[in-house]
């Protein structure tokens, strides 16, 4: 098998479950207990947010556990709202957010707020001067996303996050797909909330942190027990925690080295794709662009016919076709970047991990030139474009 | 997600292609939602379906009730292709998700707007049968690559 389908989730790594194991079986103690067994718990989990933290330049208190990404975002952006709605009622979000951000701001625009969504350019990157102009008196949080999770473009986080604090309105950013790929610094980057996952970046699925910068005044998510400060109730979920201060201090210790080999792999692949297959161009941006993503489109097919045949030759990739997304219309990112409906269709995502060769990119490109040549023979789009052309 | 007959066919599509001088080509669906149809139809002068061959842009469902499709009409006469309902490509299928009805919805129209297409060709009327109305080969100008 080869597993192209990072930005998914990733193979959780030997040594985090390594770290999480005693967690489940000897130090089980429930963290607010005062017998030493939950001492364990409890130092264990305030090691995690430590390491946590300081990848981040941030304090421990500033870290508030989760149960993932689109946990935090929900939190982030519904709370937010709700404690600043006496200032006002705006928030100012991207048209290429994820749907955990992108659904929470549809879901506050019925309940009387307003929201303006930003367009990205043909590469996908939040225009600072557009987001300048969107802003008003009533506006209280900008959401940006620190990297597409389809097109790997990164925004210029730290631009957005100047002309947030000049204006002092809060800013949130998702950066599930960016933690442990890109340096991050929330005082560098004027971040006051930013959201994480720890299976993006091999940590175990099911836990996450809300980055809330002290002094932000944000209500509580899930109320009950007085965990996460009193903001986020219930029983931690140490192993999980445990898994992810691991899965941090590995990314942390790996980061240049791991993205070096990365960009190269990614970049090895980009070439042989554009240079070997006809109709065919790369989404996101070139130079702006997570070290692991790439993202094609393949004019003249359909991307759920590519995925499955990709998987009949051991390759696990993703596609933003309608097919895949369980509705009609294609990827709104590859929409809002300015694709047509076909070639949204028609779109790849590879996303790599630093364990991939270069021997099985060359199998994974040979495998994708083979299935667009056997896609396109039988597609009627094709037909009618080489006839097209010999008139 | 999909049935080992629906993996069959899209593995193994029957009758793709095209048949030069058909008496009836019918196209159907758009590239906007992801899937369009086309089914060649050569009819001998006894009204039937001797040869059917098809092209499909879509997903694994579509492919699969493209090749379907061909195959519940082949060597049928124009009266039986008339009876192979979405329901049928489907239960020939062994089913398909709820999200891929639409494609079988397809494979039947692909097959009415080649029988329509024949029948204009020859001025003659087909009982039953109504105009097609997916057709997108009389409908929005196809943009240039």
């Amino acid at each position: 098998m080869i597993y192209l389908d990072n930005a998914a989730t990733t193979r959780t790594a030997p040594e985090v479950v390594e770290a999480m194991l005693p967690y489940f079986t000897e130090n089980y103690g429930n963290p607010s207990t005062i017998y030493s067994l939950g001492s364990a718990s409890k130092k264990a989990i305030n090691q995690a947010r430590k390491t946590i933290a300081d990848s981040l330049g941030a304090n421990m208190e500033e870290i508030y556990f989760t149960a993932g990404g689109s946990e935090s975002d929900n939190w982030a952006i519904k709370a937010a709202a709700e404690a600043y709605a006496s200032k006002g009622k705006h928030i100012i979000t991207s048209k290429i957010e994820h749907h955990a951000v992108l659904h929470t701001c549809q879901y506050l625009e019925k309940h009387g707020y307003e929201v303006t969504y930003l367009d990205v350019d043909r590469n996908g990157i939040v225009d600072p001067e557009q987001l300048k102009a969107a802003i008003r008196p009533d506006t209280i949080l900008i959401t940006i996303m620190f990297a597409n999770n389809e097109i790997g473009t990164i925004e210029p986080i730290a631009e957005i996050g100047a002309i947030a604090k000049e204006h002092g309105i809060l800013f949130h950013t998702d950066a599930v797909q960016a933690f442990g790929q890109v340096p991050i610094n929330v005082d560098e980057m004027h971040i006051d909330m930013l959201s994480s996952s720890a299976h993006k970046l091999n940590g175990p699925k099911g836990i996450g942190f809300l980055y809330i910068r002290k002094g932000v005044k944000i209500r509580s998510f899930i109320h009950g027990g007085a965990q996460e400060r009193s903001r986020r109730a219930g029983t931690e979920n140490v192993t999980g925690i445990v898994g992810y201060g691991a899965a941090v201090e590995l990314a942390m210790k790996t980061m240049e080295e791991r993205t070096r080999k990365e960009i190269e792999l990614r970049d090895y692949l980009i070439h042989r794709l554009e240079t070997e297959i006809d109709h065919c161009w790369l989404n996101g941006d070139r130079v702006k662009r997570l070290p692991n993503n790439v993202n094609f489109s393949f004019l003249f097919i359909e991307g759920e016919s590519m995925l499955i045949m990709l998987d009949m030759k051991g390759i696990c990739a993703s596609s933003g076709s309608a097919c895949t997304s369980g509705s009609l219309d294609p990827s709104h990112v590859l929409l809002a970047i300015g694709l047509k409906h076909e070639e949204a269709h028609g779109s790849l995502r590879l996303t790599l991990s630093a364990d991939n060769t270069r021997e099985e990119l060359d199998f994974v490109v040979d495998s994708i030139k083979e299935i667009v040549a056997r896609l396109r023979s039988m597609s009627p789009l094709y037909e009618d474009y080489l006839k097209k052309r010999t008139i | 997600m999909y049935s080992e007959k629906v993996m069959d066919h899209f593995q193994h599509p029957r009758n793709v292609g095209e048949i030069e001088n058909a008496s009836g080509v019918g196209t159907v669906g758009n590239a906007k939602c992801g899937d369009i149809m086309r089914m060649f139809l050569d009819i001998d002068e006894n009204g039937i379906i001797r040869d059917v061959k098809f092209k499909t842009f879509g997903c694994g469902a579509a492919v699969a009730t493209s090749s379907m499709a061909t195959e519940l009409v082949k060597g049928k006469s124009i009266q039986e292709a008339l009876q192979v309902t979405n329901k049928a490509v489907m239960e020939a299928l062994d089913g398909l998700p709820p999200v891929k009805v639409h494609c079988s919805l397809l494979a039947e129209e692909a097959i009415h707007a080649a029988l329509w297409d024949y029948a204009q060709k020859n001025g003659i009327e087909i009982e039953g049968l109504s105009k097609p109305k997916s057709d997108i080969s009389e409908g929005e100008e196809e943009e240039e690559y």
